[in-house]
């Protein structure tokens, strides 16, 4: 049995410690946010916090979790996912509870980005529909939210 | 106008299928109204496409959500004409039905070009298109969902709004004529309110009232970017994608089927899988194994571990044997000769050019895995699958399940990408069979990325053999042949199990249906030997054939000493005014005419697809011996730009589709087996290398166009074409990854 923090929630887990985060949360606890692409860390739709880091949940072990999680489902509300709907960033969707967490990550480390960081940041993050100039103009559009929220 | 290219007996026998299966099914069946499917457990239905309750309406389209925006499109038709504020609008797939029938799918069945369509083929095909109704023919694919659903979604408002208005008028004993309709309500000229939600069970006992469709001039919601109602969802993590269907009691599993696409299973051992933790069962499903576990993890993991000992292929078992066979196409008679004006054959000019082009097969790689859920009972089966096709779906599960097509039931999730991969129905007929096996348990039935990306439906290689002729800074001789294996013999039966007869469109479009005036135009297919599963990606044929016949033009237009956008627009302005129009745009937009940074390299390309004209210009940039694709400027005629927001989304993304392709995509053969297995192997362009990009939306377009594949053929060529600009290097092969070095 693991205990671990989700979304500031406990959760006792049963399953073999060898067990992908990622699978934890979609199959052991319904949490189905976090999307699988590839199981190889190569395209980022897993992607989910573990305190507060940006983290590929396909490649870390029940086992080897470090802190507590954050998923899309805990994230609400958030400048990120409102930015995203008045941009209309995504389109099939899949990839973007990816990208929200991702950009998430980004913005709590970095609260202006310029182009480069963005790119940067979000490199490891596919999205087969091609959003991109929309999730790059979404994040920009709520790192400035942000920042004048905190002023 | 060029004349149209020889429409032979084999090659009309393409549109024929649907003609004759018409006439199979007699008048009576065609006529005969489909009942209304929705049976809402609150509200009330008027009609197969609205529900009305108390909070609002909610639309069915019976097209997929797979990242396009059709359901938000189609929805804003009927919504138009109903007099609804959009926020009160929901958006469903709803139930396989024939009531959802996709005629716009046979307008496309008449060989010729497009954009030179004469009027009397529109009607045929619009006439003919009801033939869909008795076909079931639910598809979303083609880019048919607004030109099929832009007059029938209308119709549908039209018609519910006249009829809630019958209703009130009767309730208050007054004229039609005394009433308007604003927000859901019907307003009486005394200032009596009554909302839609009270009147919806009056006007559903009442015979439909037919209405005149608004003109576009009065339109408020049709033209303006409207918020996608699917959206929000698809920020939260509340989208339900099919890969997340959970149910009571449900099981996971995964697959693992012969690496030889085709071959057979000759034994296996599951006791190593059995040894993994959580893995429960090991089932037989003919062509390979299903692990049953406690999660998808372990299943996967199962699948894996299982020994297996698999047939041969029923093809070369190499690239080198594959492209022998597409060789040996040109020692065949052509398949098809879709055009041919002039004479190719003793055509001449003062300079002739002859090119090879080969592109290689391709894989889909939508974002979510294959997928699907299903529930057998032991006499009927329930599948939930992003899919689109409900019915093709239907019939492979009942096939798989051993029970009749009607006693099947199938949800249609949201589609984590499509892409024309989810209208095949192999993974429905994998869940099926695994369901079989285990009766009243659900099972959730998820391929892992590597199983999925090895047993596609591959986008057909090819060879194009070019010549080509220029005389006085024109092109004089265009002679394309073009080998492949096709798709529609393979397709046709193992989607609708009808037998498709005749000349393969596929092979030759993109290429023989572009809107240039050449007086030696000739376009010839030759149908390949191959039997590698291959399927609808993307733009079809145009996606091979917009690479290999917009470079072979630039090729002309180096030779004739010209230059390529202004030779294009040369050729275009004859055939098309809309296809000169995107070009003159895409010229404008990107300053084409203006010296050009040091360092730099332009390209542009424009194909015909789908009924839109689209064309683009790619810059790419030296940066320190690599290469940025820097800037991208697109101009797409769709006639009317129902939503210019999802229009400039799709676009974008088209590009970006073909330029992932171009820049990564290939599919590769050793042993009989795919070689790649994952995103390391079969990248996709991202974000740090997708160039800045503007899109521009013309109307000049006589007959709306579809906008979910024609941004993906102009993106190849034109980013060759910007790097022959920049290197003098001309690349005649993709993917071009191997033969420049990019910054991505």
């Amino acid at each position: 049995m693991t205990r671990l923090t989700i979304n500031g929630q406990p959760h006792d887990i049963d399953a073999p410690d060898d067990t992908p985060l990622l699978w934890v949360l979609r199959d052991e606890l319904g949490m189905t946010g976090t999307k699988y692409g590839c199981g190889v860390a190569a395209c980022g739709a897993c992607t989910v916090h573990i305190d507060g880091e940006a983290v590929r949940s396909c490649q870390v072990a029940l086992a080897d979790v470090w802190g507590s999680v954050t998923t899309i489902e805990g994230l609400a509300p958030h400048a990120l996912q409102e930015a995203w709907v008045r941009h209309q960033v995504p389109q099939c969707g899949y990839c973007q509870s990816g990208q929200i967490m991702q950009a998430a990550a980004l913005l709590a480390e970095n609260p202006d980005p310029t182009d480069d960081d963005i790119d940067t940041a979000m490199a490891g993050n596919l999205c087969r529909c091609g959003t991109y100039s929309r999730i790059r103009a979404a994040i920009h559009d709520a790192a400035t939210t942000l920042r004048e929220g905190t002023q | 106008m060029s004349k149209l290219g020889k429409i032979t007996r084999r090659a009309f026998l393409v549109g024929s299928v649907a003609v004759a299966g018409g006439v199979a099914f007699g008048l009576y069946q065609v006529n005969k109204a489909v009942p209304n499917p929705l049976h809402p457990q609150t509200g009330t239905t008027l009609n197969p496409f609205l529900i009305i309750d108390a909070e609002g309406v909610t639309i069915v389209t019976g097209r997929a959500e797979m990242g396009q925006g059709a359901q938000t499109t189609l929805a804003a038709c009927l919504a138009e004409e109903l007099d609804v504020d959009w926020s009160s609008v929901r958006v469903l797939h709803g139930p396989a039905s024939a009531a959802y029938f996709n005629g716009g799918l046979l307008e496309g069945a008449f060989p010729g070009p497009d954009y030179a369509r004469p009027g009397w083929q529109r009607s045929l095909a619009e006439t003919i298109g009801v033939v869909a109704r008795p076909l079931k023919l639910q598809l979303t694919g083609g880019s048919t969902s607004i030109r099929d659903g832009f007059e029938r979604l209308r119709m549908a408002g039209a018609s519910a709004r006249e009829t809630l208005k019958a209703a009130a008028a009767q309730r208050l004993g007054v004229a039609v004529s005394t009433l308007e309709t604003r927000a859901g309500v019907v307003i009486a000229a005394d200032g009596t309110r009554l909302s839609y939600a009270d009147l919806a069970q009056a006007a559903a006992a009442m015979d439909p009232v037919q209405a005149d469709l608004r003109p576009a001039s009065e339109w408020r919601l049709l033209g303006t970017a409207l918020p996608r109602p699917d959206i929000p969802a698809k920020t939260d993590g509340t989208a339900t994608f099919g890969i997340d269907t959970r149910l009571p009691g449900m099981k996971f599993a995964s697959v693992r089927r012969s690496p030889r696409l085709g071959g057979t299973m000759q034994g296996f051992d599951p006791a190593p899988a059995m040894a993994i933790p959580g893995v429960e069962r090991v089932i037989d499903i003919g062509d390979g194994v299903a692990v049953v576990a406690r999660n998808t993890w372990a299943a996967i993991q199962g699948a894996q571990a299982v020994t297996c000992d698999w047939g041969p292929a029923p093809y070369p078992a190499d690239d080198a044997g594959i492209a022998q066979r597409l060789q040996a196409a040109f020692d065949d008679s052509p398949d098809s000769t879709l055009r041919d004006d002039g004479d190719a054959d003793s055509a001449t000019g003062d300079m002739m050019i002859e090119a090879e082009y080969t592109v290689p097969y391709l894989a889909h790689a939508t974002m979510e895995p294959m997928n699907a859920t299903a529930l057998f009972d032991g006499d009927t089966l329930e599948l939930w699958s992003p899919n689109q096709g409900p019915f093709i779906q239907a019939r492979a599960a009942a096939e798989a399940a051993g029970i009749d097509a009607a006693n099947v039931t199938v949800h249609t999730t949201f589609l984590g990408g499509g892409f024309g991969r989810r209208i095949e129905s192999d993974y429905a007929s994998v869940a099926a069979r695994v369901a079989r096996a285990m009766p009243g348990t659900p099972v959730n039935v998820t391929w892992s990325r590597e199983e999925d990306m090895t047993h596609d439906f591959y986008r057909p290689a090819a060879i194009a053999r070019m010549k080509g002729a220029v005389s006085g800074g024109q092109a004089v001789l265009f002679d394309a042949r073009i080998a492949s294996p096709g798709l529609m013999g393979q397709a046709g039966g193992r989607m609708m199990g009808l037998p498709m007869a005749g000349a393969d469109s596929a092979i030759v479009e993109g290429g023989y249906d572009q809107p240039y005036a050449i007086p030696n135009y000739r376009v010839r297919g030759y149908k390949a030997d191959l039997a590698v599963p291959v399927g609808f990606w993307r733009s079809v044929g145009a996606s091979h054939n917009g690479f290999t016949h917009e470079s072979f033009i630039d090729e002309l237009a180096h030779a004739a000493g010209q230059d390529p956008l202004a030779f294009r627009l040369a050729m275009a302005r004859p055939e098309s005014a809309a296809a000169a129009g995107v070009l003159e745009a895409v010229r404008d937009m990107s300053g084409w005419d203006a010296p050009k940074a040091p360092g730099t390299g332009r390209g542009v390309a424009m194909v015909w697809s789908f009924g839109t004209p689209v064309a683009q210009v790619i810059e790419v940039r030296d940066e320190g011996g690599a290469i940025r694709i820097a800037r991208a400027w697109i101009a797409a005629d769709v006639g009317i730009p129902l939503d210019p927001g999802i229009l400039a989304a799709q676009m974008e993304g088209g590009m970006l589709f073909g330029l992932s392709a171009a820049v990564h995509g290939r599919i590769t053969f050793a042993d009989g087996m795919v070689q790649q297995q994952n995103f390391p192997d079969y990248d996709a362009i991202r974000m740090s290398g997708a160039p800045v990009t503007d899109v521009r939306l013309l109307s000049s377009n006589p007959h709306i166009g579809g906008a979910g594949e024609p941004g993906t053929p102009p993106a190849a060529p034109a980013l060759a074409n910007a790097l022959f600009d920049l290197t003098g290097t001309r690349a005649r092969s993709l993917p071009l990854a191997g033969q420049f070095s990019f910054v991505l």
